[in-house]
């Protein structure tokens, strides 16, 4: 833009320098100062703090580092006893749960966005939106009993009978299914995630001009076309950024998680069998990390876990980049 | 006459109370197992001295051992005994002070099943070894004639959570089955070779009672208190025990304390005839010189009351008490804390009192 606009001299002061700008900032308006010195600290405290826990984590971890150096990640066996730690199968857990809350709550939260914007009737419309954001306030650990009492029985004692002899030949739903598993697991954090990505998702489609929704319907095209072809495509920006709001909930998400997904370290496929996550079991150890090894390690898990959430930004913002290359809207809603 | 001069030794210690009136503070962290009784001991220690402020964080006893070892807090609070390695980093400035006892049972949930269990050591390491995994095995049939086992699976759960519970669980097991010493060993938390985790007493108890086939171990206050049935375990003996307060308080009895050991002893698998196997101290940590002297009073008293009055508090809270013997030792211990190297109790503290 600046390079298609000729540059205009500026005529109404004479050039000043830094110093003298600053002075004549003070004596314009010496609140004016310190709002803005204010707001630029709050702005750098955000960063810092960054750094700080960066710096922590790297601290607490350097021990475990030390010892075990990249083998950490890479090797599955966690015994505190022997000394000996490794996060593969915590990794596996964290991103195979989160993957399947993904999978479930995509798509029933777009359902509701859209829902929502292009087909519910207008009296409708707010109460249910508020009901779903309802959701997003309800603590995590009623989430976890919910599960342990209701939806754990209900997928072992109702629904699995009947879905045995029909699916059990897949390896994902291989073996004894005792209840605590990573579906259930995976199911509770899809309920925990919904209502964000749904909330989010309905205002970026609510940002969609009507005018493109006219000229959809205006060319002949049915309401689910003019969903599918034009309202979804111009939201698509917000839309990711609001599964990737979800999913680093999902990854993070720890009291629900223990209480359902059997909190044991294995690496399965199978969605029937327990795992484990990075956040669950530090949760749980950490309290009673006798030995200094054990808590270091569990501080070098924290960091696995840091470096996978950032891993997971930065291929949102990736994928928001590669997506905007195209249009934009709702990319102010994320 | 007894009763006169422990009334009489009581006045004196209020008097001395009286003497020096400034207020004292102490904190302590580390155990949450033992928090409900502490918190007990530190409410009605306001009766006897009312100018004394305990402050008790149950934050788990890896952190107790933690602080107390960097000397954030006073004293520390542990269901698991400091490693060698870590007294000897703190140049083995630490007595262990028992203050009560707890116990570990076995909960399960057998369909069709409504005896109560027995356990052999042998059944309950191959259980949670992995290597009974039918209800109907041989050997559970064994132990439990009469009983009609079904052909379920048994699925292990247990503690997710690091957690005193499963330090006496574990130590148990590792002392009653080589194999498991070899591949598992004792903690707070372990690598099991099977089963499912659940957090807290609480996780393992719904787990359990959800899961047909299912077996877990708890506390025995949390089992009584939530009126959960549980098994009896054979003993060293060979008697099979079900665990009690009384139980509990036998293994203690029938322990031996090993001069060097600074009351560091595993209890589990003791050899007493009504001893329960399961079962274990639970620790207080104080340095054996403290240099603030009028605080480190205060604290040798307090503990005194805890492991002599305060103990009566502990069987309605679900604990077991410990036995006279081992207050016996214990007061000797208290009187040889130091500050700047003298004993900070007099030789002749709690005469009179002895007795409970």
């Amino acid at each position: 833009m600046s390079a298609a606009t000729p540059v205009l001299p500026d005529t109404r002061a004479p050039r000043l320098s830094g110093a003298e700008r600053w002075h004549e900032l003070r004596i314009v308006s010496r609140g004016d100062v310190v709002f803005r010195l204010l707001l630029t600290a709050f702005a750098a405290a955000v960063p810092l703090l960054l750094l700080i826990i960066l710096g922590e984590l790297i601290a607490g971890a350097w021990p475990a580092m030390k010892q075990f150096g990249l083998g950490f990640i890479t090797t599955s066996t966690w015994d505190p006893v022997a000394g000996t730690f490794g996060v593969l199968p915590l990794i596996f857990g964290t991103l195979y749960s989160s993957l399947v809350a993904m999978v479930i709550a995509v798509p029933l939260a777009l359902g509701v966005a859209i829902f929502l914007t292009e087909f519910a009737p207008r009296w409708l419309r707010t109460p249910v939106a508020t009901l779903v954001e309802l959701l997003a306030g309800v603590p995590s650990v009623i989430y976890g009993l919910w599960g342990v009492f209701v939806l754990i029985p209900l997928l072992r004692d109702v629904i699995w009978p009947i879905v045995k002899p029909v699916l059990s030949w897949l390896p994902v739903f291989n073996g004894v299914f005792y209840g605590p598993s990573v579906l259930a697991g995976g199911m509770i954090l899809a309920i925990m995630v919904l209502p964000y990505i749904a909330a989010v998702s309905r205002e970026v489609l609510l940002a969609v001009p009507s005018a493109q929704r006219e000229a959809a319907l205006a060319l002949g095209a049915t309401r689910w076309e003019a969903v599918w072809t034009v309202v979804l495509p111009y939201g698509r920006v917000g839309i990711v950024g609001a599964v990737i709001l979800g999913l680093g909930r999902a990854i993070g998400e720890t009291m629900a998680v223990t209480m359902l997904i059997g909190n044991r370290h294995e690496i399965s496929w199978s969605l029937i069998q327990p795992g484990y996550t990075i956040a669950a079991a530090i949760a749980n150890e950490f309290a009673e990390a006798v030995t200094s090894m054990h808590l270091s390690a569990l501080v070098y898990a924290g960091l696995v876990l840091f470096v996978i959430t950032v891993i997971v930004n930065a291929s949102a913002r990736w994928l928001i980049w590669r997506v905007a290359r195209g249009s934009a809207a709702g990319s102010s809603a994320i | 006459m007894k009763r006169t001069i422990s009334a009489l030794s009581l006045a004196a210690t209020l008097a001395v109370a009286a003497l020096h009136a400034q207020e004292i503070r102490l904190t302590g962290a580390g155990a949450t197992f033992p928090y409900p009784i502490y918190s007990k001991w530190v409410l009605e220690y306001v009766t006897v001295r009312p100018n004394m402020q305990i402050n008790y964080q149950s934050i788990g006893s890896g952190g107790g051992i933690r602080q107390f070892s960097d000397h954030t807090v006073d004293f520390g609070a542990t269901d698991g005994p400091m490693s060698d390695s870590a007294i000897t980093a703190i140049n083995g400035n630490v007595h262990h002070i028992p203050t009560v006892l707890g116990a570990v049972v076995p909960v399960y949930e057998v369909p069709g099943v409504t005896a109560q269990l027995k356990f052999t050591p042998e059944v309950l390491a191959g259980i949670f070894l992995g290597q009974i995994t039918k209800w109907n095995d041989s050997r559970i049939a064994a132990a439990n004639p009469g009983v009609t086992l079904p052909d379920n699976d048994v699925v292990v759960v247990h503690r997710s959570d690091g957690s005193g519970t499963t330090f006496i669980f574990t130590d148990y097991l590792a002392k009653v089955s080589p194999e498991w010493q070899r591949r598992v060993g004792k903690g707070t938390a372990v690598n099991w070779p099977v089963g499912l985790g659940g957090r807290g007493n609480e996780g393992v108890a719904s787990t359990v009672k959800r899961t047909p086939g299912s077996i877990g171990y708890v506390e025995l206050v949390y089992a009584t208190q939530n009126r959960i049935p549980f098994g009896v375990v054979r003993n060293r003996a060979g008697n099979f025990v079900e665990a009690s307060l009384a139980s509990t308080t036998a293994a203690a009895a029938s322990a031996e304390f090993p001069a060097a050991t600074d009351f560091r002893v595993s209890i589990t698998d003791a050899p007493g005839a009504d001893a329960y196997p399961i079962a274990s101290f639970t620790w207080i940590l104080i340095p054996k010189e403290i240099s603030d002297g009028v605080k480190g009073r205060a604290l040798l008293e307090w503990l005194w009351w805890a492991t002599h009055d305060g103990q009566r508090f502990a069987n309605s809270l679900g604990y077991a008490t410990l036995p006279a013997p081992v207050v016996t030792l214990i007061e000797a211990r208290l009187k040889t804390v130091t500050s700047g190297g003298r004993p900070i109790l007099p030789a002749n503290f709690g005469a009179g009192a002895r007795r409970r």
